[in-house]
């Protein structure tokens, strides 16, 4: 775990300064040596053929099966979820609405299934959220990590004069 | 109310604004000034400290005094709110916060742009973020308004309006001189505060029913003179069947709005890697999950213990619940107890106003600077730094929110919260999915989607109830109101998402695999993020 942290550190120190990507509205306009180039707030700005090899490195990338089984781990995880809980709080929402008898109805002294429900709702979000990080940390952040640097290193070499 | 208890709540409140004053000179001492560090704070902040910044941001007055109180006028109805602003986080958690970070810069538009046009992009998802970030703050506004009559006894209608004057400049100084780093400091010891606040109220409203939530829910309902309806769903919105689809609407909006909070989306470039930014919405989810089921608590107490009645006489929507609350606690009017505990509860109050303020008006000012003015601004005008242009904007709309906090001083402050959700859930998540998970989106999608979803939502609330046509509008006077719902998210937030669909489908020019790639590279991977 450790391990992974500092190499995270070392990632967003290491800052891949003349990036295509960003160039464009990146730091910011008007300030340091490069105010006033006209245009700068425009990807087109960015010289055609460095985007051209960045592109290509990006789809290869995209292409590659242990990018496709990082997304794969993440849709797999993500999707289902996101309906479930968002299904369970819309149920939640229209059963408060459409049948408040059967929401009024007694559980425990003067607890009743709104209050159940409500409360419910509070848990299945603490527990979401436990079981997301976990399912991130173990499947997913090592491959990603190593995939940020593949990708890095590559467009570092196209990037570069 | 006594003198005392006057003054003791202005010193703790000074000595609020004279820390935070101090932070934010402290930290700003050897700035920059660069764009990375005024809107991103330099991106250093661990995940802890950013945890308590988003929980900081996100637990407004409307949590604190307009759910608390909604819930001590309306029972089960005002719990609501608590759940949907806590479940919103899911969705912030696992489809937004890791790719955002990953793949902007400081702004929801600088998502977008990476794939598409950037020009027209940049001015529609600016403009949304504006507009959320207006209506947000005036709901702030109102909550400082509100707190600062019950603070006067409720005499003082021009220090009302004075306190949301010097509420809105003091937080355009706190931005243009310290930027995120300081607003980051000053949601950190407000989220600290209030949780403390929170807390204490809590155990000591537990200790009153000796621990006993079944006893503390029976004296709710018998006080409030409904029973056990006051423990059900209904008492708000239960009447016919317009005001149950307000409530489904205002529940969808709840849940949807708070990924396309522009204050929120900007608080994950505060940290380094997208690991980081997920490991604070957890921190965050905890706080403000703990937060939430507190108030409840607090609701309850106030309504067992102050009694619905006495709240509404205090104030119509309930605002003030929790100061009363307090007063209680400590020992009832005129006691030491309970002079000390009101004036630390307005205080809290008061320091979480500023900081939601100050947090929103950094990001609308980002929005500004950063999406629009850079857009917009003439090729050959004179050059000012964008963060010059941020600082300008910062006043800007600190302006015009406090003449829009004015006009609205007498609405709920979770239900004008409500609105801002509704028009964020409309305008700007249906284009920040689209364009993080979608292969084939286009420019014309992405504008349309942020287009088709803020006109219709901003026109139904114009339109609405809220605004005129009934004894609570804007303007009770007239009547121009079509559309019989308060919350439009029902409605805007499917067009804004079907728009978006529209757009793309229809658009001529094919969808840039290349970019998108990019996209979808950088997002899950973070490689070359900022």
């Amino acid at each position: 775990m450790d391990q992974v942290d500092k190499q995270e550190g070392l990632g967003a120190s290491a800052k891949p300064v003349d990036d295509p990507w960003y160039e464009a509205t990146a730091s910011g306009w008007g300030e340091g040596a490069e105010t006033g180039a006209p245009g700068d707030a425009h990807p087109d700005a960015v010289p055609r053929q460095r985007v051209h090899g960045a592109a290509e490195i990006y789809l290869e990338v995209q292409r590659s099966p242990a990018f496709q089984e990082v997304r794969g781990r993440y849709r797999r995880f993500v999707f289902p979820a996101a309906l479930a809980f968002l299904l369970w709080y819309l149920a939640y929402v229209v059963a408060a609405t459409a049948a408040p008898g059967l929401m009024a109805r007694p559980v425990a002294g003067v607890v009743n299934v709104a209050m159940v429900a409500g409360l419910g709702q509070f848990l299945t979000t603490f527990l979401l959220t436990w079981a997301y990080a976990r399912h991130a940390r173990l499947r997913r952040d090592r491959a990603a990590l190593e995939l940020r640097w593949d990708t890095q290193e590559m467009t570092r070499g196209v990037v570069q004069p | 109310m006594s003198g005392d208890h006057q003054t003791l709540a202005l010193v703790l409140f000074s000595v609020f604004i004279a820390v935070t004053l101090g932070i934010t000179t402290w930290v700003s001492r050897n700035r920059h000034g660069s764009a990375e560090e005024f809107y991103a704070g330099g991106r250093l902040f661990s995940p802890l400290e950013n945890g308590f910044a988003i929980a900081g941001d996100y637990m407004s007055a409307a949590s604190f005094l307009g759910i608390s109180g909604l819930i001590a006028l309306y029972g089960y109805d005002g719990m609501l709110y608590s759940v949907g602003f806590l479940v919103a986080w899911l969705v912030v958690l696992l489809l937004v916060a890791e790719l955002v970070r990953n793949c902007g810069r400081f702004t929801l538009a600088d998502v977008v742009a990476a794939r598409m046009a950037e020009r027209p992009v940049r001015i529609a998802a600016g403009t949304s973020s504006v507009a959320v970030s207006v209506l947000y703050l005036v709901a702030q506004m109102v909550g400082a308004g509100s707190l600062v009559a019950l603070l006067l006894g409720g005499t003082g209608e021009a220090a009302r309006s004075w306190t949301v004057v010097g509420v809105g400049a003091l937080m355009v100084i706190y931005v243009s001189l310290g930027g995120m780093r300081a607003t980051t400091w000053i949601q950190i010891v407000k989220a600290v505060l209030l949780m403390a606040g929170t807390i204490t109220l809590t155990v000591l409203v537990l200790l009153r029913f000796h621990g006993d939530v079944n006893s503390l829910l029976s004296s709710a309902a018998e006080r409030s003179g409904r029973g056990k309806d006051f423990l059900a769903p209904g008492l708000r919105y239960g009447g016919d069947w317009t005001a149950r689809l307000d409530f489904i609407s205002l529940g969808i909006a709840l849940v949807l709005g708070t990924a396309g909070l522009p204050h929120i989306l900007s608080r994950f470039y505060t940290v380094p890697t997208a690991r980081a930014a997920r490991r604070s919405v957890v921190w965050a989810i905890g706080l403000i999950g703990s937060f939430y089921l507190m108030t409840i608590v607090l609701g309850f107490g106030a309504a067992a213990l102050i009694g619905p009645g006495e709240v509404r006489a205090s104030n119509a929507s309930g605002n003030t619940a929790v100061p009363l609350l307090a007063l209680d606690l400590g020992g009832g009017a005129g006691s030491t107890g309970g002079t000390v505990l009101f004036a630390v509860v307005a205080a809290v109050a008061f320091a979480t106003i500023l900081a939601v303020v100050a947090g929103i008006t950094l990001a609308s000012s980002a929005s500004v600077a950063h999406d629009l003015y850079a857009s917009l601004r003439h090729r050959h005008a004179k050059q000012y730094s964008e963060v010059t242009v941020a600082r300008i904007a910062a006043a800007v709309i600190g302006a015009a929110a406090i003449g829009l906090g004015l006009l609205a001083r007498d609405l709920n402050v979770a239900f004008l919260v409500g609105l801002a959700f509704a028009v964020a859930a409309s305008a700007n998540l249906p284009v920040l999915l689209y364009s993080l998970f979608w292969r084939k989106f286009t420019t014309r999608g992405a504008v349309w989607a942020v287009y088709g979803g803020l006109i219709p939502a901003v026109l139904l609330v114009l339109v609405s109830p809220v605004v005129s046509g009934s004894p609570e509008a804007l303007f009770p006077g007239v009547d121009f109101h079509l559309f019989p719902l308060q919350n439009p998210g029902v409605v805007s937030i499917p067009l804004g998402f079907f728009a978006g669909w529209i757009g793309t489908v229809t658009s001529t020019e094919p969808p840039d695999e290349a970019r998108h790639a990019e996209t979808e590279v950088r997002a899950l991977t973070g490689a070359g993020a900022a």
